[in-house]
């Protein structure tokens, strides 16, 4: 569980964020534009900066408490602090990079021979820094943190300096950690991709204020919110199961959590894996009817929830409850030719879906 | 291959050298420190005392030694009643008017490298669970080792030459004080003793250069071993 309560002026810039998770949540996120804060707030978490008033509690241990005049010193608060740059000390070789925190805060929930292979750093382990490439370094950097027996991981935008291939070689080391190791882990981004990957619940900022802390489906579904979680790229992100397997066709039956089923194709995990998965906006289209004579196969009713036209273009937004909601994104003309409007019946037609398939599935256990 | 003469003043300005560089090292790192890193009023004050050396004429320098450090000074009379120690005229006050003219040269090197220690890699380190003095010993110290080399290597090179402050302060005394600027002068002031001015001249500059290869060598293999890869000179 991590309770934060911050208050301090950056010049400015006033940070002012309050965010409480639920105590079985182990990853959450910390999403929004660039400068609203969100370095800022982790920096006043890790106790590099110190805030003019608050409370940080992580689990059971009181990090801070301004109004109680506890305030535990950075070196002493064991927060696992992965950069965005890696900030690798150069002038040490990868092993002894790794053992740094670990030497000075004890051995903590991973030894240093599961580190190594769990990030599969053994082939780094004599380098020097320089000698890395920058997603190794940002693993070698993740493993250093994860060593130094943190109360809480925290990573701020780790992928960023990474192209996207690099970041697809990390993402699943990271999947791992929430799955393998127990330690909460504290994710900025400004990507909701990668978000949606891994994060239990996503903490929304803007201007130095949380807006709302909620879990990812949960958080794209809101219309107030979508200026905020991004309108173009975004769509909705699901959690969906696989019920059925049907070797012959190559496809596989997702059952949705609120018991829409899917058809997708194939992925190589069991049964009963609990998979996330992202349909984008533009993928859905909307009929009064369902067509018969048609392609798609996913074909799921509903009803509307809401419809946000663009202030400019052509364009407008449809959630539609199917059980879950999802985006639709469809010309006004149509909107208004369907005479689409809240509360009405309508199928949704869902052209593809994308299944996150770089971080491994969680088998949820029933 | 040296006469006796040259042999004597190479060696005493070796040893002269050698002490007062290592003698000036540790407050250099720590000035470089403070006037890098800390900030506390008179820090001005601070920064202009310890570079008067290179702008003050050395003879000022010198004389403000003997009558600070001399048998009847402030600082030199207790030294020798309480101690029986004398600074003045003796190899030892040869070595700190050394230390002194080098000082600033050395303090120079070590902030240009401490300043250009990303500090972001102390924060990382602190988080990591090391505390203040940790991370200077295990980050910040090895990081300005190519800095510290130099600061060495520019500090003897410079102490090795010391004329002026030597010569007020502990005069030129053969075996004792003589170094060989000092014993250049001596024979540069001596009819007929041109040709063993000229060797004693050249053995100063074979010194020198030998002093700036070996700081160029190892300053470079310093910042390989560490790691910088040469990319980032001290």
């Amino acid at each position: 569980m991590i309770s934060i309560d911050v208050k301090t002026r950056l010049g400015a810039f006033t940070l002012d964020a309050q965010i409480e998770t639920g105590a079985d949540s182990h990853t959450l996120a910390l999403y929004g534009r660039s400068g609203c804060g969100k370095t800022s707030l982790v920096n006043t978490v890790a106790g590099l900066l110190r805030p003019d008033q608050g409370r940080i509690v992580i689990g059971q241990d009181v990090l801070l408490d301004s109004q109680a005049g506890i305030e535990i010193p950075a070196q002493k608060r064991r927060i696992g602090y992965v950069f965005q740059e890696g900030r690798l000390f150069p002038h040490l070789n990868v092993h002894n990079n790794l053992i740094y925190g670990q030497r000075r805060n004890g051995e903590g929930p991973i030894s240093l021979s599961q580190a190594v292979e769990l990030l599969d750093l053994a082939p780094l382990l004599a380098r020097k820094p320089y000698a890395l490439s920058g997603g190794e370094r940002q693993r070698v950097a993740i493993g250093r943190a994860l060593l130094a027996n943190p109360r809480l991981l925290l990573m701020d935008e780790p992928l960023a300096s990474l192209d996207s291939h690099r970041k697809g070689e990390i993402l699943p080391f990271i999947a791992r950690l929430r799955d393998e190791i127990g330690v909460p882990i504290l994710y900025v981004s400004h990507a909701m991709e990668e978000i949606a990957q891994f994060a239990d619940q996503v903490a929304l900022m803007e201007a130095g204020r949380v807006v709302a802390v909620d879990t990812v489906e949960r958080l794209t579904a809101r219309l107030d919110l979508h200026p905020l979680t991004g309108r173009y790229e975004a769509g909705a992100f699901l959690s969906a199961r696989i019920t059925e397997k049907n070797a012959a066709d190559g496809l596989m039956r997702l059952t949705l959590t609120g018991g829409a089923k899917l058809l997708v194709p194939m992925a190589d995990r069991p049964l009963g894996t609990e998979m996330k998965l992202r349909i984008r906006a533009r993928d859905v289209s909307i009929a009064l009817q369902e067509p018969r004579d048609i392609s798609i196969l996913n074909r799921l009713p509903g009803t509307v929830i809401d419809i946000r036209p663009d202030t400019d273009g052509p364009m407008a937004e449809v959630l539609i409850d199917v059980g879950v909601p999802v985006w639709s994104r469809i010309t006004k003309l149509s909107a208004s030719t369907l005479s689409l409007s809240p509360g009405k019946p309508v199928w949704a037609l869902i052209k593809s879906v994308a299944i996150d398939r770089t971080a491994p599935g969680r088998p949820k256990p029933d | 291959m040296l006469t006796p003469f040259e042999t004597e003043a190479l060696l005493l300005s070796l040893k002269v050298g050698g002490i007062a560089t290592l003698g000036a090292l540790i407050p250099a790192i720590l000035i470089s420190y403070l006037l890098a890193r800390g900030r506390f009023p008179l820090k001005w004050l601070l920064d202009g005392i310890v570079h008067a050396p290179l702008v003050v004429p050395p003879v000022v320098i010198g004389y403000l030694l003997l009558i600070g450090l001399g048998p009847r000074g402030p600082i030199g009379a207790p030294l020798k009643d309480w101690f029986g120690i004398t600074i003045a005229f003796t190899w030892q006050g040869a070595a700190v008017a050394a230390g002194i003219m080098a000082f600033p040269l050395m303090v120079r090197a070590i902030r240009l490298s401490l300043e250009q220690v990303d500090m972001r890699l102390e924060q990382a380190a602190t988080t990591l669970g090391a505390g203040r003095w940790d991370v200077f010993f295990s980050i910040t110290l090895p990081m300005i080792a190519p800095g510290i080399v130099v600061s060495i290597i520019l500090g003897f090179a410079r102490a090795l030459g010391e004329f002026g402050a030597t010569i007020t302060f502990v005069a030129n005394i053969p075996g004792e004080t003589r170094t060989m600027p000092l014993a250049l002068y001596t024979l540069a002031q001596t009819p007929g003793a041109e040709a063993q001015a000229g060797r004693l001249a050249l053995l100063s500059v074979v010194v020198a250069l030998i002093a700036l290869i070996a700081s160029e060598v190892i300053a470079r293999k310093t910042r390989r071993a560490i790691g910088l890869h040469g990319e980032r000179a001290a």
